[in-house]
């Protein structure tokens, strides 16, 4: 979803900025790694339940 | 005490044309690592034996975090909604990472009191601050979405303990070659305070991380198509302000906090005695058809259920409403606990599907309460009102332990209970679903006594006439 300014802010004079999409690619990898880490040890652990 | 300058919430405010969608890893960052808080079990028994001292002498560690959790939360609230989401997100890594050099310290010497001091009262006031940090903001920024919103941080703080156990057993086996992660054995002090230390490290990058590219939205800012003004007509929805010190106040707020400690408690009463509860349900004399290692992936299932369901029950909550979400959490709660107490034994599939269902309304109740409190007392100082909340959590996370273990010491000895031995604690924790469906119901919209005077282009404030009698 993209995001805008609203009027008032634009009037404001502020040079508008691109934030890199890199960046939030990074940032999200950065989290959604080890979130992935352990997602699957719990799945493998949560397994069990129904192998062991 | 002035804040360093780029500590400032002047310092943060997004230019024209910032993407929103790097705030929710902001959130992430600080959420994944706190939520490590709920991975203590791995090295409990360990600390036992390192100290030589009882489970409850080790339990203790973790009460006090929360009940700090729960205290730093609500004094300091107001200091997190008035600095902003950098200030706080930094000092909660700071007492966070304090709190795990201190503890660490307190294993490698031997000093309990140290791991009181550390991981218990400086990592629990890191807890509070980091727990509220990017509440507020991440509502500002997602006011089309504050559900989807509030939900993506606090899903962090399940998936930290995701990430924070099997991490800490692989770390733990790295540092204590005689410790392989399975059940029966135990690592060293050493290997547990070496943990603490690298937590303390990784957890200091990643805080950081989030402290230094969070951003607050510029004043009158919106998103693409965002009509305020439809927020206004969703009943129990304003679009006015409440002080965290008027809200107090308001039966509302009492309200909820009825709401959050009942479902809390409840949830607690499952979380509390997950292994040992679906070993006793199936047991048939002295052994059970559930062997441990399928109870500790009964444990897993339930952590997976609580961490989904505060993502997908609070983004629900931006479709069908608050109010309604939290009939559904206590109301099908109740439901769901009465038939885990009459019919749960009957199939392990049956129990495993009403623990777990049960187990994420208890995260989705988490994760809505801050969209709760925005919708009732408005963006103001939402989060300054959250952190007085979370008292609740505080109060669920003593009383349910407290409900649960007391009634089941009157039961009989552990390892020789069966289902019937419980139901007295499940029928306790549908009465408080029954108090808190109740409180939910109970709730309206705030009285405009209570709201904060428009400004008008002068600056100059135009309190409603009820006003100047309540202030």
């Amino acid at each position: 979803m993209s995001t805008s300014i609203s009027k008032e802010q634009s009037a404001d004079g502020q040079r508008p900025v691109h934030t890199p999409t890199g960046l939030i690619a990074f940032a999200w990898t950065l989290v959604g790694v080890p979130l992935a880490y352990g997602l699957y040890q719990t799945v493998k652990t949560a397994l069990t339940l129904f192998t062991g | 005490m002035a804040l360093p300058g780029f500590l400032r919430r002047e310092r943060i405010v997004a230019r024209p044309g910032f993407n929103r969608w790097l705030i929710p890893p902001a959130a992430l960052a600080v959420h994944l690592c706190i939520g490590q808080a709920y991975a203590t079990s791995v090295y409990k028994n360990a600390l036992v034996d390192h100290f030589a001292v009882s489970q409850t002498a080790i339990g203790i560690v973790f009460s006090i975090a929360i009940v700090m959790l729960g205290l730093s939360a609500a004094l300091f609230g107001t200091w997190v909604d008035r600095n902003g989401p950098r200030a706080a997100m930094f000092t909660s890594a700071c007492f966070w990472v304090s709190g795990f050099l201190v503890g660490g310290l307190g294993i490698e010497t031997g000093q309990l009191w140290l791991l009181y001091l550390g991981y218990g009262v400086l990592g629990g006031i890191g807890l509070g601050i980091g727990y509220i940090s990017p509440v507020s903001t991440l509502i500002k920024w997602f006011p089309d979405r504050p559900g989807l919103a509030t939900g993506m941080a606090i899903m962090g703080f399940g998936g930290g303990a995701l990430i924070a156990s099997p991490l800490s057993r692989q770390l733990m086996s790295w540092y204590d070659p005689s410790y392989d992660g399975t059940a029966g054995t135990v690592p060293n002090g050493e290997a547990v305070a070496a943990l603490f230390f690298t937590f303390a490290a990784l957890y200091l990058v990643f805080m950081m991380f989030g402290a230094f590219i969070v951003r607050v939205p510029a004043e009158g800012w919106k998103p693409d198509g965002f009509d305020p003004s439809t927020v206004k007509q969703k009943a129990l929805v304003t679009t006015e302000s409440v002080s965290a010190r008027n809200a107090v106040k308001t039966p509302q707020f009492w309200l909820l906090w009825t709401v959050l400690f009942c479902n809390v408690t409840a949830g607690i009463g499952i979380l509390e005695q997950a292994s040992p509860m679906i070993q006793d349900f199936f047991r048939d004399g002295d052994t059970s058809t559930v062997a441990a290692t399928a109870a500790a992936g009964f444990v897993g299932v339930l952590s997976l259920f609580n961490m989904a369901g505060r993502f997908v029950w609070s983004s629900t909550s931006d479709y069908i409403g608050r109010k309604p979400i939290y009939m559904v959490y206590l109301g099908v709660g109740l439901v769901l606990y009465i038939a885990l107490a009459t019919i749960g034994s009957s199939a392990t599939w049956l129990f495993v599907l009403l623990a777990a269902v049960i187990i994420s309304f208890y995260g989705g109740g988490f994760a809505t309460i801050p969209a709760y409190l925005r919708d009732l007392f408005g963006t103001y100082q939402v989060g300054a009102i959250h952190g007085r909340l979370l008292t609740a959590w505080a109060a669920a996370g003593v009383a349910g332990p407290l409900i649960v273990n007391s009634v089941l010491d009157t039961q009989g000895e552990p390892g020789s209970l069966v289902a019937a031995n419980y139901r007295p604690a499940l029928f306790i924790m549908v009465g408080l679903l029954a108090v808190g469906f109740v409180a939910n119901l109970l709730v309206r919209p705030v009285d405009s006594k209570w709201h904060e005077p428009h400004r008008d282009a002068s600056g100059a404030a135009t309190p409603t006439p009820e006003r100047s009698a309540v202030r």
